[in-house]
């Protein structure tokens, strides 16, 4: 069971973190119709805009409401409602997702009040569009967060709190942000095989899928349906995929009684076995020969490629259900967690992470820990300690914006543990170094006594 | 041509085997009949191009259609301290109209030349395939034309694949260098610790962990055959006080030729292993000493000796509480399988069985006293039985070459390649740490349990494992909450699993 550190450092070298109210206006870019708005200065939408369109390569609709100093003292009320309003007529949208920032959180204000008063008193002008609020200040939390919060809240304000039928093939699923757009359509077809109807939220598969959609559309296009939301309580089973979804899990359960299994990874054969037998006893239907003969391949998979991990020293930065995910992933093809960072400590699934020691940190305090790793894994921002250490960079969780299509690498179920095992494997192998004389001399290896074999000690985990 | 020189070669005074003979078996030549429908292993084109690859600084052209070549080259993991022309890949690539026409060489000429004008390389090899001895091309001609008309050696070998085996091939690969290459250099340094080393491939520069070792003694390794090897250390090898011969069946004749022709003294020995190792330091020194080395290399010899052993038996006991009691089937042949093995029993590891293919009488015979039981010793398995075996788990790893890797791992066996694709340095003390290491890290990987728990599902698709909503329970079944772990109860389940054997029952992992 790993430690939890929190970093006593005062400088936050490199940053690992994205902010809340990003990971707030990621999960609602994943509904239908969608315009998320940060109720903020114009500088909070902007950074986190250039962040999604050099991940996703994407228009991103996200607006602001535009905070101004005099608004900042006299209170943002107006601006908010100014802006609702302003969306609303110019891009009608099914769901305006209102995202907090540190600024008008710690000016502090009522906002969900607020936003009581301006339904009541624009109801016509609104009418045929939900408005959500997310309290996402980005002095607390992180991308997991934020996400997580704008599920609860989506499930809090648009779900039908009386649920007139159960549709037994109807389930819903709650991925974490952590998942792609592939990752997403893995679970999807999973689902279907066992002729399920799966409700996913939110759904970025549908949205930031990068499609060409032959107009220009002002919104989200594509994602969950606002309709799907409101009936949400319909579904007879709930899958949450990752610990932070249990929030939202528990909120399902508790406005529409709908009951709820968690699945803290859907990554590796045994995760996954879990998750294939929990369709299996919600559809009554045996497991398809298809989805067999992949198991078949993954178990080929950690065959042939456990070659590539026994004995390699693995050091991860990653928000803690990613960092869960990749650790248990790591450990379980027989390669060491040396390193662990994350973002944010009030994660249970941390003390699960096997490593000795989860820090809470940044990129500066990972590239310290990492020193003697054969393998980073974090996202693009690694890439400086990556350099620096001469150390290979697998990209994982957000932001990727110096590779083309990180949304579309599956690495749950099946074939992406089947695919992660070959992507990491590959990278291992296009960095092997030729042997040298010096290298490989017993004697002056002996005086480097830190690059000598030393002797095994039994692990602690 | 040809034949008489097989011929020659199969009769090698230098053999124990051989010897052993009587004269009417000695005629029918070492290498036994192939089995059409049955045989397996290389050709006499391969047996060559792997001796003489590895020579680093030449330029290996195959005289073939492509097969030869395009289906082999850059398969093998010797390495190189610095030329790197021997992984380009050479060949004259014939085409239909080159056999028909009888252009092979010409084509072969223009090749030469070619590589000539392009590389410089300080001498080329060039290899005849079944298809250039079959149309008849005059390999040593057009060598020799070569050769003078661009004052680059280009030496001749005769490597037809239907000649024999991969073995044979070996023994080609030295008639070449005997015939074209060693003594044609005289080098200006020549000292009275020189040495030669046949038969040391440098897999994963392995023979870096033991230079270093000859080194502090002021043992000059003049030439390593072929082992990131430079064409004129070969070319002066003929100038070495000894020869130590590690891979034995491969190049004795040509141990035996140069000890003839140039009265210099060879042994067969082995860096795999510890005792094996120190064996090999030992006769070094002595046949230095005996040809009038200073007779003080002995003693600093068994010093480093004593040094050495007791740093990596201090360095292997850290293993024994962890391999102690773990059965290592040795499917791998020759000299290796003694002292590995030995070394391997000393930390507390059970050998289970142990190939003598290529062993020698004396191998077998210490082989033999050493696991105290003649039937963990075989010739060779059927791929068949040797899955079977695997399968009931009879060893918990196997150490082979790659031919035999997916038997092992398609019945969910820890395997460790200790052949030639390897990537890992087995060779002198510490090779055998780092072997030991190899074979801790491959048994306890945790795929293992993972692998070999049984599926969850049955063949018709049925759930038969562990449950995780309950069977039946979800379609009507009345809405309710349900009973979740908590995470923090959920763990200590994971720690247990790690490296403990673990069915696919214990999915509460999330």
């Amino acid at each position: 069971m790993a430690h939890v550190l929190h970093s006593e450092q005062a400088a936050s070298t490199n940053p690992l973190k994205s902010s809340q109210p990003l990971g707030a206006a990621f999960a609602f870019l994943g509904v239908d119709g969608c315009v998320p708005l940060f109720h903020g200065s114009q500088g909070c939408t902007s950074f986190a805009l250039v962040l999604f369109v050099r991940h996703f390569k994407e228009t991103i609709p996200l607006q602001t409401t535009a905070m101004d100093e005099v608004a900042t003292i006299m209170g943002g009320a107006d601006h908010l409602e100014e802006a609702i309003l302003n969306l609303k007529t110019r891009t009608r949208p099914k769901l305006i997702g209102v995202c907090t920032t540190a600024l008008v959180e710690t000016r502090g204000e009522d906002f969900a009040g607020d936003l009581a008063i301006i339904r009541a008193r624009r109801a016509e002008a609104l009418a045929g569009t939900e408005v959500v609020l997310a309290a996402t200040p980005d002095f607390d939390g992180s991308i997991e967060e934020g996400w997580s919060k704008a599920v609860v809240a989506m499930i809090d304000g648009i779900t039908a709190r009386v649920s007139p039928r159960r549709d037994p093939r109807r389930i819903a699923v709650l991925p974490g942000f952590d998942m792609t757009v592939a990752d997403v359509e893995e679970i999807r077809e999973t689902i279907e095989a066992f002729g399920l109807e799966p409700t996913i939220l939110p759904d970025v598969s549908g949205a930031l899928d990068g499609t060409v959609p032959g107009k220009w559309i002002p919104t989200t296009y594509g994602g969950t349906s606002v309709d799907d939301i409101r009936t949400l309580g319909e579904c007879v089973h709930c899958l949450a995929i990752g610990e932070n979804q249990r929030a939202a899990a528990e909120k399902l359960a508790e406005v529409a009684d709908v009951p709820y299994t968690l699945f803290a990874s859907l990554t590796g054969l045994k995760p996954f076995d879990r998750f294939v037998t929990a369709l299996s006893e919600l559809s009554g239907r045996p497991v398809p020969a298809k989805l067999r003969r992949r198991r078949s391949q993954l178990a080929d998979a950690l065959l042939d490629g456990h070659f590539h991990f026994g004995g390699k020293k693995i050091a991860i930065a990653a928000e803690p259900d990613l960092l869960h995910r990749l650790a248990t992933f790591f450990v379980g093809m027989g390669a060491e967690v040396t390193a662990a960072v994350t973002t944010t400590g009030s994660s249970s699934i941390l003390r699960q992470v096997p490593a000795d020691e989860v820090e809470v940190g940044d990129l500066g305090l990972f590239e310290k820990r990492a020193r003697g790793a054969d393998l980073l894994v974090t996202h693009s921002h690694g890439r400086q300690a990556s350099e620096r250490l001469g150390i290979p960079l697998f990209r994982v969780g957000f932001p990727i914006f110096d590779r083309l299509g990180p949304q579309h690498r599956c690495h749950v179920g099946y074939r992406g543990t089947r695919d992660l095992i070959f992507d990491v494997a590959n990278l291992f192998q296009s960095e092997i170094h030729e042997p040298t004389p010096e290298g490989l001399n017993p004697l002056a290896r002996r005086e480097r006594a830190h690059d000598s074999r030393p002797s095994p000690e039994p692990r602690r985990h | 041509m040809l034949s008489p020189k097989v011929q020659a070669l199969f009769d090698e005074p230098g053999c124990d085997k051989n010897r052993e003979k009587d004269e009417k078996t000695r005629k029918k030549g070492c290498s036994k009949p192939l089995t059409p429908g049955a045989a397996a292993g290389g050709c006499a084109f391969d047996g060559a191009k792997i001796v003489l690859q590895p020579i680093t600084d030449v330029a290996h052209l195959v005289h073939a259609p492509l097969a030869c070549e395009g289906n082999s080259w850059d398969n093998r993991g010797a390495a190189s301290s610095g030329p790197m022309l021997w992984r380009t890949s050479f060949t004259t690539d014939l085409t239909e109209l080159d056999v028909v026409m009888g252009q092979g060489e010409r084509k072969l000429y223009k090749a030469i030349r070619q590589i000539v004008e392009e590389h410089a390389p300080p001498a080329i090899f060039v290899y005849a395939t079944c298809v250039t001895a079959l149309i008849g091309d005059d390999l040593d001609a057009v060598c020799k034309h070569a050769t003078e008309k661009f004052g680059t050696p280009v030496i001749p070998v005769h490597s037809a694949g239907f000649v024999g085996s991969k073995n044979l091939g070996n023994k080609l690969a030295g008639e070449a260098l005997i015939d074209h290459v060693i003594g044609t250099h005289e080098p200006d340094d020549v000292g009275l610790t020189d040495i030669v080393i046949l038969g040391e491939f440098n897999l994963a520069g392995e023979f870096w962990m033991v230079k270093p070792l000859l080194d502090e003694l002021g043992i000059r390794v003049r030439a390593c055959i072929p082992g990131d090897a430079r064409y004129l250390d070969v070319a002066s090898a003929h100038t070495a006080r000894a020869t130590m011969m590690v891979c034995s069946t491969a190049l004795i004749a040509l141990a035996r030729k140069m000890e003839e022709r140039w009265g210099i003294p060879y042994f067969e020995g082995s860096f795999y292993g510890i005792a094996d190792t120190s064996e090999a330091l030992r006769r070094i020194a002595e046949l230095l000493v005996a040809r009038g080395a200073d007779a003080e290399l002995i003693d600093r010899t068994e010093a480093l000796i004593a040094r050495e052993e007791a740093i990596v038996w201090a360095k292997l006991e850290a293993f024994r509480t962890r391999l102690a009691g773990k059965r290592v089937l040795l499917n791998t042949g020759g000299v290796k399988s003694w002292s590995v093995a030995s070394a391997l029993m000393e930390i507390g590891i059970e050998i289970v069985g142990t190939s003598v293919k290529k062993s020698t009488e004396e191998d077998k015979e210490r082989i033999k006293a050493l696991l105290e039981d003649e039937h963990k010793m075989f010739e060779g398995m059927a791929p068949r039985d040797l899955y079977a075996l695997l399968e009931r788990h009879d060893a918990d790893i196997m150490l082979s070459g790659g031919r035999t890797q997916f038997i092992a791992l398609k019945a969910r066996m820890p395997w460790l390649d200790i052949n030639q694709e390897r990537h890992h340095p087995y060779a002198g003390y510490d090779g055998m740490v780092e072997l030991v290491t190899q074979i801790d890290i491959a048994i306890r990987n945790p795929i293992w349990a993972e692998v070999n728990a049984p599926s969850p599902f049955a063949d018709d698709g049925t759930v038969i494992g562990e449950t995780v909503i309950g069977r039946g329970r979800s379609v009507g079944a009345p809405a309710r909450r349900p009973a979740e772990p908590a995470a923090e109860e959920a763990a200590p389940a994971y720690i247990h699993k790690k490296f403990a054997a673990s069915g696919s029952g214990d999915a509460d992992d999330c």
